[in-house]
């Protein structure tokens, strides 16, 4: 979901915007705040709103002025706010986590998966109940995963929202003047449109997103101050892996990285352990050595990064992107 | 503040060249007799090695137009290489003075400036920045998995006085270790001003003016840019040696994000067009990662923000701002501005004021409320309970901006007509040529 | 040998071909001059000679060097240098850095950062001696992007023969300027490129005939006429297309 706002903005105006995870933040955390007065489903439309409304708001007296020193201090100043957010955020709401809780029809489990080693797979809607997961025999193996609702919900969302927007870029008359103004602007505004205005409804919605995946987020996952910088460099990666001006391609990276780092933190096998499978002895002393004692979980956090560097060497266009820079 | 930002070579009065040089080398001489207190010491100690290391990095942002943001990473592994090699000679493995341990850690830095630079350099502006990101944020994670060289949580610590001391010199004493210090900035300093003035130094400016059109006056752009990657780890990786010296221990947090941040913005702030403005950035940085974090918690908030505004109104930094008014001066009309600059500072300093107080009161609900409602402000006692004194603020703010508006036009004004005289000056001598 | 030649080039970007075989061979210390209308291809001409892109296929020899497909700075080293339509100077550099950047690397300098630039007397003389022959030694310290628009095109050519190059290449040298801007300009040009292979493409007519020993005339992508200005004039293929295309107007 965040890649797609992250996408929006930067095809667009060809600003990579280093604060978005902090709209992120930002709607999370006034999504926080609307739930305890308003509900969970109010805070949902309202807060993404109101961070579409920052967005656009930076985006129209700071940005934009800096537009015309080029693309260096874009950066910075999409730098320096992420610094400034992350500071006024922990100065309204305190340093430390708040509870945001999901709304109760969100709460538990959408459907849950068993893997029982004598049946095979099945799927219960709902919670299941404990016997299932439970087995009489000690023989036999059953592992219940509940998938949480939350999740599903994400998911959901996040999909409708890559789905509007490539709708609303490739069909509409709105997507076809951004697309336009993102490489002749000073051509679609002769013909009559309004370019600052674009840009900056542009920046706004994708802050807007940014800040409904923030409500999503927050609620199930933590909503601390340091979840800009958990999420940020992530999604970063997505965007440039997926090929900066790509939403398919940033739906296909986000894939990507979010199966291999559940494999990888799954698996727990090591180069080590893999010559030893496969007959090879290893000395005594390499058995020590630390690099092939690393597991592929341990390696985990990194790979994403590993990716990145990666793909910035030898596809700098990103999976399915289409403009390099 | 519009001007055509002009980019000043020091003219060869040689008679200039020696006095501004001298200067600095009294300046190093002599700042510790004016700060002399062990904390003091060590800070100047700070701010050297943070010289050496904005200024390393303004070769690639200054002079190259290459924005990293993973600088860290050669300070850092730099730090880590002395750290080893300084645990190594006191062990006496290997036969190193400590006197030439952030040579080692420049070494080291440039270790690994050939090695990620050759894939870092292959492509430039938005794309060079993230992969400087990418590594950046790699090699911070790595730090975690390979404890035996990175020392995991605890780090690596050394210990900097063993051996016999040389001349009765132990580097145990913040002093000595000052000197040794500005030895290296001094140096430093100067060849990476005399970088400025070679070949590749003004082939690197022109590949940041215009990459292309270097292709085609015989310059591999690549090739450039890569090897002024190499020369910029070098000088961090000393900086990174100096550091490791200083604190006796060096700790993931030096490669990290965080920290390459800081230098990025210091050094912009201080200044990226001209050659002393990461001087500046760096006696900010340490003044404001010492001092200024004493004095407020919201200290980081106002960095943002002052650094928002830079970007905004003063892109080519403090030292920008100094050359403009020297420009001025140059010509005779700094005492047609004065006036309007007080009239800033002035109304400035009020609006500024009131929000600092109502910032230092957040957070002191925020934090310490279980002490009472009062705070201290500027020799103020503000009662966080009173509505009123909220109120008060907020006028202050109102005020104070209200009028900084006004002042703001009266500065434009003047600044005008200055520019304009200028102008009109340089177009007359430009004709009695 | 010629000293620059085309061998059945052609050039495709995607499914659109823009080069549909090009055959072209200019001898030393010819000027030619390129013309044709909107779209035919021209820049793109340029461009592949020049090493920005990559012929699809077909030959590219500077003399004895073939150099389709090489990187623009191995171009530029063995004798080719060019100038651009839209002005590509160094801005935040002076008018006489902008010029010694140029002659560095023709004068063996390198990548040295050994020495100091106000050491290389000879780079610092070659660099005043162009910048006398493009007039702009009144405005030497002055910043590349504080120049008027016809001075910045005199550096932008400046820069372009301080390499010493043998092959040059012009794109559009007048472009933007006025009558008066563009005779004192075309002036210039033959001055600074006495003796060298000149390849210009323009649009003005009169600076065309002025200046030129042979026209190549492109048309879609390929060359339908290389001969002297006055054969060109009356040649009825060169008549058709731009007539033609005038006709319709």
């Amino acid at each position: 979901m965040l890649s797609s706002g992250l996408t929006l903005i930067f095809s667009m105006m060809g600003v990579l915007n280093f604060a978005h995870a902090s709209f992120y933040m930002i709607g999370a955390y006034i999504g926080f705040t609307l739930n305890s007065v308003l509900g969970f489903w109010t805070a949902l439309l309202l807060a993404p709103v109101l961070a579409g409304l920052l967005g656009a708001f930076f985006e129209k007296f700071c940005l934009r002025r800096v537009h015309k020193f080029g693309h260096v201090p874009e950066l910075l100043i999409t730098f320096g706010l992420s610094y400034v957010v992350l500071e006024i955020v922990q100065l309204v709401w305190g340093r430390t986590a708040v509870e945001f809780q999901p709304p109760m029809e969100l709460q538990g489990p959408a459907f849950t998966l068993i893997q029982n080693s004598l049946s095979g797979l099945s799927l219960v809607w709902g919670a299941a109940s404990p016997e299932l997961c439970q087995a009489a025999d000690a023989a036999v193996r059953v592992v219940c995963s509940p998938f949480p609702a939350t999740r599903g919900f994400m998911m959901l969302v996040a999909m409708s929202m890559m789905l509007g927007l490539w709708l609303l870029l490739t069909k509409t008359r709105v997507g076809l003047v951004i697309q336009a103004a993102l490489t002749h602007p000073e051509m679609v505004e002769s013909l009559g449109h309004n370019v600052p205005r674009v840009f900056m409804s542009v920046f706004g919605v994708g802050t807007a997103l940014a800040g409904l995946a923030g409500v999503i987020g927050g609620s199930t996952f933590v909503t601390e101050p340091a979840m800009a910088a958990t999420v940020g460099s992530v999604i970063f990666v997505v965007v440039v892996v997926g090929g900066m001006g790509s939403l398919a391609g940033a739906f296909l990276a986000s894939l990507l990285i979010g199966i291999v780092q559940t494999f990888a933190v799954a698996l727990d096998y090591s180069v080590l352990s893999l010559l030893q499978n496969i007959g090879i002895s290893v000395g005594a002393a390499s058995q020590d050595n630390a690099l092939l004692k690393l597991t592929i979980s341990q390696v985990a956090p990194i790979l994403p990064y590993l990716f990145l560097v990666l793909i910035l060497i030898f596809r700098p266009r990103g999976l399915l992107g289409k403009r390099e820079t | 503040m519009q001007s055509s930002a002009t980019h000043f070579e020091f003219k060869p009065f040689n008679v200039a060249r020696w006095v501004i040089w001298g200067l600095f080398a009294i300046i190093l001489l002599l700042a510790p007799k004016a700060f002399s207190s062990n904390f003091s010491v060590s800070m100047l100690t700070q701010m050297g090695a943070v010289m050496i290391v904005c200024l390393s990095y303004n070769m690639l942002l200054g002079q190259g137009g290459m924005l990293s943001f993973g600088h860290a990473v050669y300070t850092g592994l730099g730090a880590y290489i002395a750290m080893h090699t300084l645990n190594a000679a006191s062990n006496g493995v290997l036969p190193v003075p400590v006197s030439l341990i952030p040579l080692v850690g420049g070494i080291g830095g440039m270790f690994f400036a050939v090695l990620f630079g050759y894939v870092t350099t292959r492509k430039s502006g938005t794309t060079f920045a993230m992969i400087t990101l990418g590594i950046s944020e790699l090699v911070f994670a790595m730090s975690l998995m390979f404890s035996g060289f990175f020392g995991g949580e605890a780090g690596i610590s050394g210990n900097r006085v063993f051996g016999t001391p040389f001349l009765g010199i132990t580097f145990g004493p913040p002093i000595q270790v000052y000197y040794l210090t500005a030895a290296y900035t001094f140096v430093c300093v100067a060849l990476m001003y005399a970088f400025t003035r070679t070949p590749l130094g003004r082939i690197l400016n022109a590949v940041r003016d215009n990459p292309e059109r270097v292709e085609f006056i015989g310059y591999n752009t690549q090739h450039v840019r890569y090897i002024a990657f190499i020369i910029a780890g070098f000088f961090a990786g000393i900086a990174g040696g100096i550091g490791a010296l200083n604190f006796e221990i060096v700790t993931a947090e030096v490669v990290g994000a965080a920290r390459s941040g800081a230098y990025l913005l210091f050094t912009f702030l201080g200044g990226a067009t001209f050659f002393f403005g990461p001087i500046i950035g760096a006696i900010l940085l340490v003044l404001a990662f010492v001092l200024l974090s004493e004095f407020t918690k919201a200290w980081l908030l106002y960095l943002g923000l002052v650094f928002l505004f830079m970007v905004m109104f003063a892109p080519g930094g403090i030292s920008s701002l100094i050359m403009m008014n020297l420009r001025l001066a140059a010509f005779g009309r700094l005492r047609h501005i004065w006036v309007a600059y007080i009239g800033l500072g002035l109304t400035a300093l009020l609006g500024l004021a009131g929000v600092a107080a109502i910032v230092e009161m957040v957070y002191h609900l925020q934090l310490n409320a279980a002490m009472g409602p009062e705070v201290r402000f500027a020799g103020f006692t503000l009662n966080t309970e009173l509505s009123h004194t909220w109120f008060g603020c907020l006028m202050l703010v109102v005020t104070g901006f209200g009028l900084f508006e006004l002042a703001r036009r009266q500065y434009l004004h003047d600044w005008g007509e200055s520019q304009e005289f200028i102008e009109k000056e340089v177009k007359r001598r430009e004709e009695a040529l | 040998m010629n000293a620059l030649e085309l061998k059945n080039l052609h050039k495709s970007f995607g499914k659109t071909q823009i080069i549909r075989g090009i055959d072209l061979a200019v001898t030393k210390g010819e000027r030619v001059a390129i013309i044709g209308p909107n779209g035919a291809g021209k820049s793109t001409l340029f461009n592949l000679i020049s090493g920005r892109f990559a012929p699809t296929s077909g030959e590219i020899w500077l003399g004895t060097h073939r150099i389709d497909g090489k990187q623009p700075f191995e171009i530029n080293r063995l004798g080719l240098s060019r100038s651009f339509q839209i002005t590509n100077i160094f801005p935040k550099l002076s008018v006489f850095e902008n010029l010694r950047c140029a002659v560095l690397w023709s004068l063996g300098y390198k990548y040295t950062f050994f020495k100091f630039l106000a050491d290389l007397d000879d780079a610092n003389d070659l660099a005043e001696q162009y910048m006398e022959r493009i007039r702009l030694g009144k405005k030497r310290d002055v910043l590349a992007m504080n120049l008027t628009y016809a001075e910045q095109r005199a550096l932008e050519i400046g820069i372009t023969i301080a390499g010493g190059a043998e092959v040059i290449l012009l794109d559009e040298p007048t472009a933007g300027m006025s009558k008066s801007e563009t005779l004192r300009f075309i002036q210039l040009i033959r001055q600074v490129t006495e003796g060298k292979t000149l390849l210009t493409v323009e649009h003005d007519m009169g600076v065309v005939f002025g200046l030129a020993d042979k026209i190549a005339v492109v048309v879609y992508g390929e060359v339908i006429a290389f001969d002297t200005p006055e054969a060109v004039r009356s040649n009825p293929k060169v008549q058709e297309a731009y007539l033609g295309s005038a006709q319709a107007h």
